[in-house]
């Protein structure tokens, strides 16, 4: 079966539409099949939100709505959760404290944890995190666009880093989703090449297309199946409602 | 003496400055030593086999090994010759002949 290719991090700018058109464009003439684009859980506007899903629609590409939530303790990402989980189809959590952290991977409302790119200290992903974000089925996110912007010892020592924790979440089998985090045409790559990319901290070839393919359209098809009118719980929903059922 | 398979790829850059066939085929050989070192890099059976100016297209011949290894390094040229570039991999053949054919 042919494979939808998943980019959940293309960074657009809502009020540049021109240029956000031209990006979705680029993005489905390498092959993708689905982009999930960041809104501001403050400043989110469901017109602009409607101009890029139209964009994406226009080029053939699905659109998912996503949010980035950068709580700073666990009950702020509480509250966060609970009001903004049913507006979008993705959410992530950039851990930046280890109470978040854990807090975000035992969460099930949770569908990508994200850690600060190069502060070394604060990337929280170990065998406890990765325990818990096995059971609530929550995604290990690699952006790779600081790999273009990286150079010499840094970038090494980021390589290094992503190793491991992908090491670690294949350990304990929590799905890698690779994304591209770019903001412009430039920093996209297609899939195959992105799947290359993830060869370079341990996913084979195999693992590295299904984090720009499986694992990425998983968690958009649950999440909506979860925000569908007829969800009742997983694998439960509403087929027909009315006196003669 | 076992025959070394190769591959072909057909490579497109995106770029808005022109650019020479020198120039690509560096952009290629620093961003595979860059990532895998002149060991690594030799490993690679690296050479250009022809450079389109006008379409920006260019074939490069690899060691079959060392597919994946040059696919990740040209996935991360992002600049050339100091100009912002990006190069996608379009097709890779066993042969120059289909190669062509999908061009």
């Amino acid at each position: 079966m042919k494979r939808t290719f998943a980019d959940l991090h293309l960074r657009l700018n809502p009020k540049d539409l021109a240029m956000a058109s031209r990006i979705v464009a680029k993005a489905a003439t390498l092959g993708y099949g689905l982009v999930a684009v960041p809104f501001s859980s403050e400043t989110r506007d469901d017109d602009e939100e409607a101009k890029l899903r139209r964009a994406c629609a226009d080029a053939g590409v699905d659109f998912a709505s996503r949010v980035d939530l950068q709580p700073r303790n666990r009950e702020q990402l509480m509250n966060q959760l609970r009001k903004l989980r049913r507006r979008f189809e993705v959410v992530c959590v950039s851990c930046e404290s280890k109470e978040v952290a854990r807090q975000a991977a035992k969460d099930r409302r949770v569908d990508l944890l994200s850690f600060p790119l190069i502060d070394y200290t604060r990337r929280f992903f170990d065998r406890a995190e990765a325990e818990l974000a096995c059971q609530s089925f929550a995604a290990l996110e690699v952006d790779v666009k600081p790999l273009f912007l990286l150079e010499g010892s840094v970038r090494a020592r980021f390589f290094s880093t992503l190793r491991r924790e992908v090491s670690v979440a294949r350990e304990f089998r929590v799905p890698v989703v690779v994304s591209s985090g770019a903001a412009s045409e430039m920093l996209l790559r297609k899939p195959r090449e992105i799947a290359a990319l993830a060869g370079l901290f341990g996913l084979d070839e195999a693992l590295g297309l299904d984090a720009v393919s499986v694992n990425p359209v998983a968690i958009v098809g649950r999440n909506r199946e979860k925000l569908s009118s007829g969800f009742v719980a997983p694998g439960i929903r509403v087929v027909k409602e009315g006196n003669d059922c | 003496m076992k025959r070394v398979k190769r591959r072909y790829l057909l490579l497109q850059v995106y770029t808005d400055a022109t650019l020479s066939q020198r120039e690509v085929l560096d952009a290629v050989w620093a961003s595979i030593t860059k990532l895998y070192g002149e060991h690594g890099a030799s490993l690679a059976g690296l050479s250009l086999v022809s450079f389109d100016e006008g379409k920006k297209t260019a074939v490069v011949r690899v060691a079959l090994n060392a597919l994946q290894p040059v696919r990740a390094s040209i996935a991360l040229i992002a600049r050339i010759a100091g100009k912002e570039a990006a190069v996608h991999v379009i097709a890779v053949s066993g042969t120059l002949k289909s190669l062509r054919d999908r061009e």
